[in-house]
């Protein structure tokens, strides 16, 4: 193919790069996957070499596995989480094919593939170091042992593998020596023996995670030998009390049983990373850990109701590395805490802070002096347009979270706008004070933006899609309950080519126009709810269209009948997810919906009345308030 | 028992001697014979009626000084006094109380005092002795040791009863429950004592507390006799705690017993025709055929019952296979302790291992009663690991495999590899009901408790190592029983483990087992038809 295209070749420039040129120029071909492909369509060469380049695959369509990898010889990462069935005959020629290039395979959300898979896989593909394993609920120590075979891995995320018991994970305890993660969060099967031995036989272990499991004080001293342990997780782990260190998850009752955790922490010098969330932690807890000699990089206390200023206080003025911190909903805190954080740990990256109710308006002022501060979650809080304008100086920020800040308005957001370039997500959830005209100053001062949040917003209109129709990098738009039409739906689908999940429930206004433009310019939608918006079959029909779409809400569509919903799911091959009214269960045959589980398509059935929504956003809240009280 | 009592009275005789060297200036007492100095051996248990009633200080001389010194008559005025009291009734109770005073006690205290004293000087005169005398050096030792031991005991007694005549509750009980109560106390503690001070003196005090039980009938004790097995179970148990501590060196004889000795199925053999036989008594009994003279009760009694009251050096014995730790040439030997011990050692460590069990096939034993053992727990050793050694316990399995290099857990093909799921609950379960059992040991030693022989059986197995026990508790009690009855639905259902189905079924099939295979692939081929 080469030789022949050769003599032709002289015309053009390119030709007088070496592939290696070409291929690292191909290095800088951003994350559009739009691009790449333009690339791959410019001639044969091009073609050849960007199939050589290609290191990472994500595919939607198992079936077509054979192909792709003959086209793609140099994969190492495989990612069939879109896959809507991964059988063990696609597992089998990914293992076949791939060879021993395979170093990652990601076959979470996975289903329909056994044990048989796993050996072809781990017997062929030896040089194997990630697998993820997530949510194959159906695997069983048989398959466990399986995995054990690929004595290479050092990554492995099994998270809800619930029939594993400590038999499957002493295999891959004995199996896999050289496992740096090991994820084994809601493998209930699992208990003391399985996560002792592997503490035991695995000994670079760097990040567990077992939460959730039913595990005692017992296995805790051979964890506590991990040397380069640096991220434990035992979230949910009810099975571990006070009595010894144990108290990571459960309970700082006492000063006694913080210092006797505090001295079995100190064993884990490497240790950075502490989640405390939900538990009792009082003042003397957090006295103790701002004590430990070991230097804490992420500290997590969401939902410790114990957590008070003082505290709080004490702890951050000690441990001063912080780059994570998580007090959301810690309710007694007030702007002393957060005076203290904002002057000792400057090297903050990331702050969530949800629902501090008692911190006042004027301390979020303080935060803009972390400059370093890259994510940011004030979702529910009391911060005001001074505080914007001091966060906006935050220029690192890429992401900030507002949802249910009722005192912002336009003038903060552009503030924001001006500042933030760097933004990429932006959640603005019920700040009912924002207006096209803050959407505008985002749009215009955030081009990188990715995601952005602007449900019931109730002043939103087209305009604003009009201006994010600007950003070509958004993939995520939820705009529920805004007064938009299909004129701005179309606006964005021919704006953000890479846009895929768009929310656009109680978008009344929203018709099949919409839908025609979305099929038509955004190919790569995965993901979209059209729940209570004018959409009909025609619509649908047309969103069948797109190869990529997986997941359709379609909740409270008036004018949808069963014929055109059951021609839409038939067309849409790639589905796996639907979300439908329980009224179409009767209205269709069973054999129909049998017919696209096989496929690979789960049904969610609901029959929630129509519900209008609630004008007043005050209201709204204090009816949440008093949900939750 | 004759010859007991003779060695006794014979060591305090000479340890009286060393006394009258010293002169204390006591008299002596002419009418003492070896009877009386058993009977002295139950003053303690009386005492404190003793003190009450007379003055003292001739109790405590008894005490201090040996047998030798001993009256026998105030030991009968001392004892009347009790028999009496065991007959009066509450208002002449009341009246006795009164005759407490402190200035009895304060006697009491200054001849507890004043035989401590003595004692002392006793001592000192032994040790100045130790460095002139050199002829038989161990006997007299042990003479002198006993001697010690035997005041010491005393002083204890005397300390005892002295305070416990204080007790409000004792005061005030009616008084045959006193006397019991003080017979308890004044029996239960020199046994003890007895204990640590070797034969001769458990012996003592075994004769003592037939003696006084004897006595008190009057007061209509029942409790004595259970006094009496307590004691004579726990010296048992003392006994082999001892033996079962390490042992210096040099302090055994060591035996070593041939290859061909070891393997012989027959130990005794009849001298006259050759007649092999595993126990003695068959012996015994086998030779009594071989005329009269061996049907006589000496020969057929248990030979050589009494020697063992002699100080006579330990037995222990050497594994002959050279090499062996248990081989006396070995730097760290360990010795074995009975014959028997050498048997099973012999046969297990150095021995093919003949027995097959008949129903793994698998497990070889070269000790038959293993073998046994093991056939009881045949096949439901369910844990098991690729290297083939199964377990019962799968804590045990893991802790296999985490001391071994390169094992893993093996998941059989069959069935019972099936049972990884539920096994996990079992397992739990198992645990739980393990703590329970040992409760209920507990608990049911408790109400028990009247009958001691009982509660120290209980005691004695705790002290065991629970692992070791555990497994014999959890098996006989009705926890047991409760585990394994909800064990066989769990294999059912779990047979339908699936690894091992090949992907020769059709792809639909999601795991099902080896037996549901046919009928997922039914269903899955539905599917695909539709």
């Amino acid at each position: 193919m080469k030789k022949q295209r050769f003599p032709q070749a002289l015309n053009s420039y390119f030709d007088l790069l070496s592939e290696e040129i070409v291929l690292s120029i191909l290095e800088f071909l951003g994350p559009n996957p739009l691009d790449k492909k333009s690339f791959s369509l410019v001639c044969k060469s091009f073609y050849a070499i960007e199939a050589r380049h290609r290191r990472t695959l994500k595919p939607l369509r198992s079936e077509h596995l054979p192909k792709v990898l003959k086209r793609y010889p140099h994969v190492t990462h495989m990612d069939l989480s879109l896959c809507r069935r991964v059988t063990d005959g696609s597992l089998a020629v990914v293992a076949g094919m791939c060879g021993s290039t395979l170093r990652s395979i990601d076959l979470s959300r996975s289903k329909f593939f056994t044990g048989a898979g796993l050996l072809s896989l781990a017997l062929r593909c030896e040089n194997l170091v990630e697998m993820d394993l997530s949510n194959a609920t159906e695997l069983r120590d048989g398959s466990a042992a399986v995995v054990a075979e690929a004595k290479n891995l050092e990554r492995l995320w099994m998270g809800r593998c619930k029939m594993v018991t400590d038999i499957g994970v002493g295999c891959i305890a004995v199996g896999c020596r050289k496992l740096r993660l090991l994820n084994l969060k809601w493998c209930v099967g699992v208990g003391d023996l399985g996560v002792g031995l592997v503490a035991i036989k695995c000994k670079d272990i760097r990040v567990l995670d077992l939460s959730y499991l039913p595990i005692t004080d017992k296995c805790l001293p051979s964890i506590l030998n991990l040397q380069h342990l640096e991220d434990l997780t035992l979230e949910g782990c009810f099975g571990i009390d006070d009595n010894n260190l144990a108290v990571l998850k459960h309970g700082c009752k006492s000063l006694k049983v913080n210092l006797d955790l505090a001295d079995s922490l100190n064993k884990l010098s490497m240790l950075q990373s502490i989640k405390l969330d939900g538990c009792s932690v009082t003042c003397d807890g957090l006295r103790a850990i701002g004590d430990w000699c070991v230097s804490l990089r992420d500290l997590s206390l969401s939902k410790c109701s114990g957590v008070t200023d003082y505290g709080l206080s004490y702890l951050v003025t000690k441990q001063r590395d912080l780059k994570k911190l998580d007090i959301t909903c810690c309710r007694k805190i007030t702007d002393v805490s957060i005076s203290h954080i904002a002057n000792s740990c400057t090297a903050l990256r990331s702050l969530r802070m949800e629902s501090c109710i008692l911190v006042p308006r004027e301390a979020f002022v303080l935060i803009g002096r972390c400059h370093s501060i890259e994510e940011l979650d004030l979702t529910d809080n009391e911060i005001d347009d001074e505080g914007l304008k001091s966060i906006s100086t935050c220029y690192k920020l890429s992401s900030l979270k507002l949802g249910i800040c009722l005192n912002i308005t336009d003038e903060g957001l552009s503030h924001v706008g001006m500042s933030c370039a760097g933004l990429k997500e932006l959640d603005l959830y019920r700040c009912t004070g924002i207006t096209d005209l803050g959407i505008l100053a985002i749009a215009h001062g955030c081009p990188g933006i990715e995601m952005i949040n602007i449900a019931y917003c109730k002043e939103i209109t087209d305009s604003s899609f009009f201006s994010f129709s600007k950003c070509s990098k958004l993939n995520t738009i939820e705009s529920r309950g805004c007064h938009i039409t299909s004129l701005g739906v179309a606006a964005i689908a021919a704006g953000c080519k890479q846009l895929t999940k768009l929310d656009i429930k109680k978008c009344y206004e929203v018709d099949d126009v919409g839908m025609i433009s979305l099929a038509y310019s955004s190919q790569n939608l995965k993901q979209i709810n059209l729940s209570y918006s004018s959409v009909t079959d025609v619509g649908l029909l047309s969103l069948a269209s797109i190869s990529c779409l997986q997941s359709l809400t379609i909740l409270h569509l008036k004018d949808l009948t069963a014929r055109g919903l059951a021609a839409a799911l038939l067309a849409c091959g790639g589905l796996t997810k639907v979300k439908l009214h329980a009224s179409f269960k009767s209205m269709l045959p069973n054999q129909f919906f049998e017919h696209l589980e096989a496929r690979g398509c789960a049904f969610y059935w609901r029959d929630k009345v129509f519900e209008a929504e609630l004008d007043d956003p005050q209201c709204w809240k204090l009816r949440l308030e008093d949900m939750v009280q | 028992m004759d010859h007991k009592e003779n060695t006794w009275t014979k060591s305090f005789s000479s340890g009286n001697e060393l006394l009258k060297n010293i002169s204390t200036g006591e008299p002596s007492f002419p009418n003492f014979d070896s009877q009386q100095s058993q009977e002295k051996w139950e003053d303690p248990s009386v005492l404190d009626y003793r003190t009450r009633i007379e003055p003292p200080i001739k109790d405590f001389k008894q005490h201090s000084e040996t047998q030798s010194s001993l009256p026998c008559n105030p030991n009968n005025q001392v004892k009347l006094p009790v028999q009496e009291d065991g007959q009066m009734d509450g208002s002449l109770q009341s009246s006795k109380i009164q005759d407490w005073d402190p200035r009895t006690m304060l006697n009491n205290l200054s001849f507890l005092e004043q035989k401590i004293h003595q004692l002392q000087d006793l001592v000192h005169l032994i040790v100045g002795r130790r460095g002139q005398v050199f002829e038989r050096p161990d006997e007299l030792a042990a003479q002198q040791q006993q001697l010690i031991t035997a005041d010491l005991t005393s002083i204890i007694v005397q300390l005892i009863s002295t305070a416990g005549s204080l007790l409000p509750s004792v005061k005030h009980n009616t008084l045959s429950n006193t006397t019991a109560v003080g017979q308890l106390g004044g029996v239960y503690l020199p046994s003890m004592v007895d204990l640590n001070g070797g034969f001769q003196l458990q012996d003592n005090g075994e004769s003592k507390v037939s003696d006084q039980s004897n006595q008190i009938d009057l007061a209509g004790n029942i409790g004595n006799e259970q006094i009496y097995h307590m004691e004579e179970h726990e010296s048992k148990d003392e006994e082999d705690a001892d033996e079962g501590e390490n042992l210096p060196p040099g302090s055994y004889e060591i035996l070593q017993l041939e290859k061909e000795e070891i393997l012989a199925p027959h130990t005794h053999f009849c001298t006259i025709c050759g007649k092999g036989f595993k126990r003695d008594a068959n012996l015994r009994m086998h030779m009594r055929g071989h005329g009269d003279e061996y049907k006589t009760p000496a020969a057929l009694a248990k030979p050589n019952k009494e020697s063992s009251s002699e100080p006579i050096l330990l037995k222990r014995y050497s594994c002959p296979y050279a090499g062996c730790k248990r081989n006396k040439d070995h730097k760290k030997f360990q010795p074995l302790k009975t014959i028997l011990c050498v048997k099973n050692h012999y046969k297990r460590t150095h021995c093919d291992k003949s027995y097959t069990c008949s129903r793994c096939n698998a497990k070889k034993f070269s000790v038959i009663a293993d073998l046994k053992t093991h056939e009881k727990h045949c096949g439901k050793d369910k844990w098991l690991c690729s290297c083939g050694t199964t377990f019962s316990r799968k804590d045990k399995l893991f802790g296999h495999i985490a001391l071994f290099q390169g094992h893993t857990p093996a998941i059989s093909i069959d069935e019972t590899k099936g049972q990884s799921g539920p096994p996990d609950r079992g397992e739990g379960n198992e645990s739980i009901s393990k703590v329970r059992s040992i409760n209920f040991n507990f608990s049911s030693g408790a109400p028990s408790g009247s009958e001691v022989q009982n509660a120290v059986d209980v005691k004695a197995g705790i002290e065991d190592p629970a692992s070791y026990f555990s497994p014999l508790n959890f098996d006989t009690c009705n926890f047991g029983g409760f585990h394994e009855f909800p064990r066989p639905p769990f294999e059912d259902s779990e047979s339908s483990f699936s690894f091992f189905i090949p992907g020769s079924s059709s792809n639909y099939t999601v795991p099902g087992s080896c037996n549901y295979t046919k009928k997922t692939g039914g269903e899955s081929s539905s599917n695909n038809l539709e």
